[in-house]
């Protein structure tokens, strides 16, 4: 055949192999999402959110146990860890060529690659094996371990984004450094900061490893951080594995509750940062 | 240096503190693992990752079939997640139409979003029936003249989980080479077409090379990933303890074993052993890490790839 | 003729960028109520210079020695608080800066809220003044509340002369103000100079030798890092004591 247009043949080969690909990893997605709804919508009603789950066997019931749990304890490691993220990302950008600030990135990023069943062993050695004891506050503190690292990277990368001139415009009009920082630096990025906390939120929503040996999880209604506490990735991995249909069921329809909640997080953060920083 | 005000020592002594937090989170990670492992450390030493059997009955405790099984599903993740991820990147940062590319990248980036939990679910009520039913059957047949193929097919393998985690981390490695493809100058692309070869030969001889340490740094990053990958693993991989050729047979990795036996272990040298079993999937994550980012860090320096052949 | 004496003044002022000396030995006295243009091919340390005047040169790292003296005290002191010395000598940088996330109102009120205790209507009434001063009024009064980043390039750089002038400086440096504006821009810039000296001492930065001419009462060459020429801007324009001003002005490098 003639070279060139066994070339531009080729060429049109190819490009339709890349479009295959893109239509292979968007597939998982859509077959995911369409599971969920199809196997787990069916058993959503008001029952699923204000009823504790039903005797094995028995229909009925849903997992309002797990939805408290699951705020309590993410609420409490973002009472933590974003704090804690946010002030060492301001750290960062304030500082950027402290020796401080060049390890905490550092580890920031080793913490960022770790596995998060390492943490969750962690949290267990650190508070479970010293109070002897479960509880639901090993389980946030994992949680916390998590997030710092990721809102320190975000927030920094978001500062970042803020123009130098103003930091100069504010220190030049006699502005203490720290209200520079806070009132223009950091306010000018304040919807960016809201969506790194809201992604970290989402992630560690829907983390299960690291809750397994620290909260553990609980077929009761509770809201003591100090106990066993039950938590929706938890029951999603609990039911799943479980023996029966009807167990099953309750998984597929927790784990719609869950992705709904991971999602529109995400969505939401995602979204307003295109808003602000893509036109 | 400036006259510093209370409110500015109060403000650092704040930063200070939150900054600190990070690498003292550090410290107490590798200390308490090193700690919690230390009977195990004591008792075993290095011979740990060599060690076949894991008896806590016994309290017989050696890794190499969990770091078997955690490398050959993490090798099989890759070779699924790399080409298609490489496509899609690819696609999007050289041919695709401009209004296709935020949607495209955004849907497959969704993926990252979908708890672990979730995918262990799908993966156990969905995909591994069609797997037992249908593909591997059919991959048994086909190639069974491989050691990979053969054998007694069951749902939960090491196979099952290798492809749940493609999915998995193929959000991750397609994200950060659409960046690397990006950063490429369009210099490259247009020195190409100039010299009459194909949109198709110009991507693949003139980008693509430019950017491969970040695109490998891209892979190692997806691979870190999987290896550290929990839930979604432990719910398909059949969580047996043994090295088979066949990757229709089930296996085991360090994340899921942690996972599976930690809060029912009730010996301290089972407690030592998982803990050591953590210590060392850390150790691995961080040197793949930190590759992962090294090379990512040359590209974004702007130094093409180095090496030969380039 | 005998000088007037100066409101700011830098004695030996050598500013520095680690080794490097972007301004060496400079020494200028500054007369209040006057427009001083400080002109030189780009690179040649006046920027530099001006931002010894109100120690922004340190937040890029820099350093000096030598003096710079405001009312009798040195700016260098070590007694000296950044903040006040900053509120005493208000700087306009050569982009628009004006606060995204603040409205008009917030942004020429934002220096008074480092400053004194103000009453409400102590504020509002700066605020109008200052915005009145900048010539920017009649344009913004009906929407105050509106956000600065709507306004025209011009009309921001306007603001934020607004906002540097309503904590009632002593000194005002402006660097390059006009540069990022269209000739429209720049010549409502240069009229509300012409206001503004009647209440404060005005140090401008321009690369635009007829800049300097239309609005500056004495003028300083710099080149290469050297103070080379003060002056009468006229004097300096039209009689030049040092040749290489001469070759400036006359365009024949720069």
């Amino acid at each position: 055949m003639n070279r060139v247009v066994w070339r531009r043949w080729k060429s049109r080969i190819m490009v339709s192999l890349l479009i295959a690909s893109v239509l292979v990893a968007v597939a998982p997605l859509i077959l995911i999402l369409g599971t969920l709804i199809i196997r787990g919508a069916g058993s959503i009603n008001f029952d699923f959110f204000t009823r504790m789950p039903a005797p094995a066997g028995e229909a009925g019931g849903g997992v309002a146990h797990a939805i408290v749990g699951t705020l309590l304890m993410v609420g409490t490691a973002g009472l933590i860890g974003l704090p804690l993220g946010i002030g060492a990302g301001v750290f960062c950008s304030e500082f950027p060529r402290s020796k401080l600030a060049t390890t905490a990135r550092f580890v920031a990023d080793v913490m960022n690659g770790t596995p998060s069943i390492v943490i969750g062993v962690v949290a267990w050695t650190l508070i479970v094996a010293r109070q002897k004891h479960f509880s639901g506050f090993a389980g946030s503190a994992a949680l916390a371990m998590i997030m710092i690292p990721m809102v320190l990277r975000t927030t920094e990368e978001m500062i970042k984004l803020v123009p130098h001139s103003l930091r100069e415009a504010a220190l030049a009009l006699g502005y203490p450094r720290w209200r520079t920082s806070l009132s223009v630096m950091v306010r000018t990025c304040l919807p960016g900061i809201v969506t790194g906390s809201l992604l970290a939120i989402a992630r560690v929503a829907g983390e299960t490893a690291p809750l397994l040996f620290t909260a553990l999880g609980s077929q009761f209604m509770g809201t003591n951080l100090r106990q066993p506490i039950a938590a929706l990735p938890l029951t999603v991995f609990t039911y799943a594995t479980g023996p029966y249909d009807d167990w099953h069921r309750i998984a597929w329809a927790t784990a719609l509750v869950l992705i709904m909640v991971v999602l529109c997080l995400s969505l939401i953060a995602r979204l307003a940062t295109r808003q602000r920083f893509h036109d | 240096m400036e006259g510093r005000s209370a409110g500015d020592v109060i403000f650092k002594i704040a930063l200070t503190g939150a900054a600190l937090s990070v690498p003292t989170l550090l410290g107490f990670l590798v200390f308490e693992l090193w700690a919690g492992s230390r009977l195990a450390i004591a008792k075993y030493g290095l011979g740990f990752v060599t060690g076949t059997t894991w008896d806590p009955v016994a309290e017989d405790f050696g890794a190499l079939p969990l770091i078997f099984g955690t490398l050959v599903s993490a090798s099989i993740a890759l070779a699924i997640a790399v080409p298609l991820s490489l496509g899609v990147a690819i696609y999007l940062t050289e041919f695709s139409p401009k209004w296709l590319r935020q949607p495209v990248a955004f849907l497959i980036e969704l993926l990252a979003a979908i708890p672990s939990v979730v995918y262990g679910l799908w993966g156990i009520f969905v995909l591994v029936p069609v797997l037992k039913s249908t593909v591997f059957p059919f991959l048994r047949d086909t190639l069974g003249f491989l050691p990979f193929f053969q054998g007694p097919i069951y749902g939960n393998s090491m196979l099952a989980a290798g492809i749940i985690l493609a999915i998995m981390v193929m959000p991750y490695i397609m994200s950060v080479s659409r960046e690397v493809l990006n950063a490429v100058p369009a210099s490259q692309r247009e020195a190409a077409m100039g010299l009459g070869a194909t949109r198709w030969e110009a991507a693949w001889t003139a980008v693509v090379p430019y950017a491969r340490s970040g695109i490998i740094g891209a892979v190692i990053l997806g691979l870190g990933r999987a290896l550290g990958e929990t839930m979604a693993v432990t719910m398909l991989i059949g969580n047996r303890n043994e090295i088979a050729a066949s990757l229709f047979a089930p296996g085991y990795t360090m994340a899921a074993v942690i996972a599976n036996e930690f809060s029912e272990a009730t010996t301290d040298m089972h407690f030592a052993a998982l803990t050591y079993v953590a210590l060392v999937l850390f150790a691995v994550t961080v040197l793949v890490n930190a590759m992962a980012r090294l090379l990512i860090w040359r590209v974004g320096r702007g130094k093409p790839s180095g090496g030969q052949g380039a | 003729m005998t000088e007037p004496p100066a409101r700011i003044a830098a004695a030996d002022l050598t500013a520095y960028y680690g080794t490097f000396a972007a301004v060496k030995n400079a020494t200028i006295g500054f007369a209040s109520n006057e427009v001083h243009a400080l002109i030189g091919p780009s690179g040649c340390g006046k920027s530099t210079f001006l931002r010894t005047m109100n120690r922004m040169h340190e937040v890029v790292g820099g350093h000096v020695t030598g003096s710079v003296v405001l009312d009798g005290q040195d700016i260098y002191g070590s007694k000296v608080s950044l903040t006040q010395l900053r509120r005493r000598v208000g700087m306009v940088f050569q982009k628009p800066t004006p606060f995204p996330t603040m409205s008009i109102y917030q942004n020429v009120a934002a220096g008074l809220k480092v400053g004194e205790r103000l009453s409400r209507n102590d504020r509002d009434a700066r605020v109008e003044r200052a915005l009145q001063q900048a010539g920017l009024w009649e344009e913004v009064k009906d929407r105050l509340k509106a956000s600065a980043v709507a306004l025209s390039g011009g009309q921001q750089q306007r603001l934020c002369i607004a906002r540097t002038i309503a904590p009632q400086p002593e000194v005002v440096l402006l660097d390059e103000p006009t540069a990022s504006l269209d000739p429209m821009g720049t010549q409502r810039i240069e009229e509300t100079l012409f206001g503004l000296k009647k209440d404060f001492t005005i140090i401008i930065v321009t690369h635009n030798m007829q800049q300097a001419a239309r609005v500056s009462d004495t003028t300083s060459f710099f080149y290469i890092g050297q103070m080379i020429e003060t002056g009468p801007t006229k004097q300096i324009f039209t009689n030049p004591a040092d040749p290489q001003t001469e070759a400036y002005i006359t365009g024949r490098f720069g």
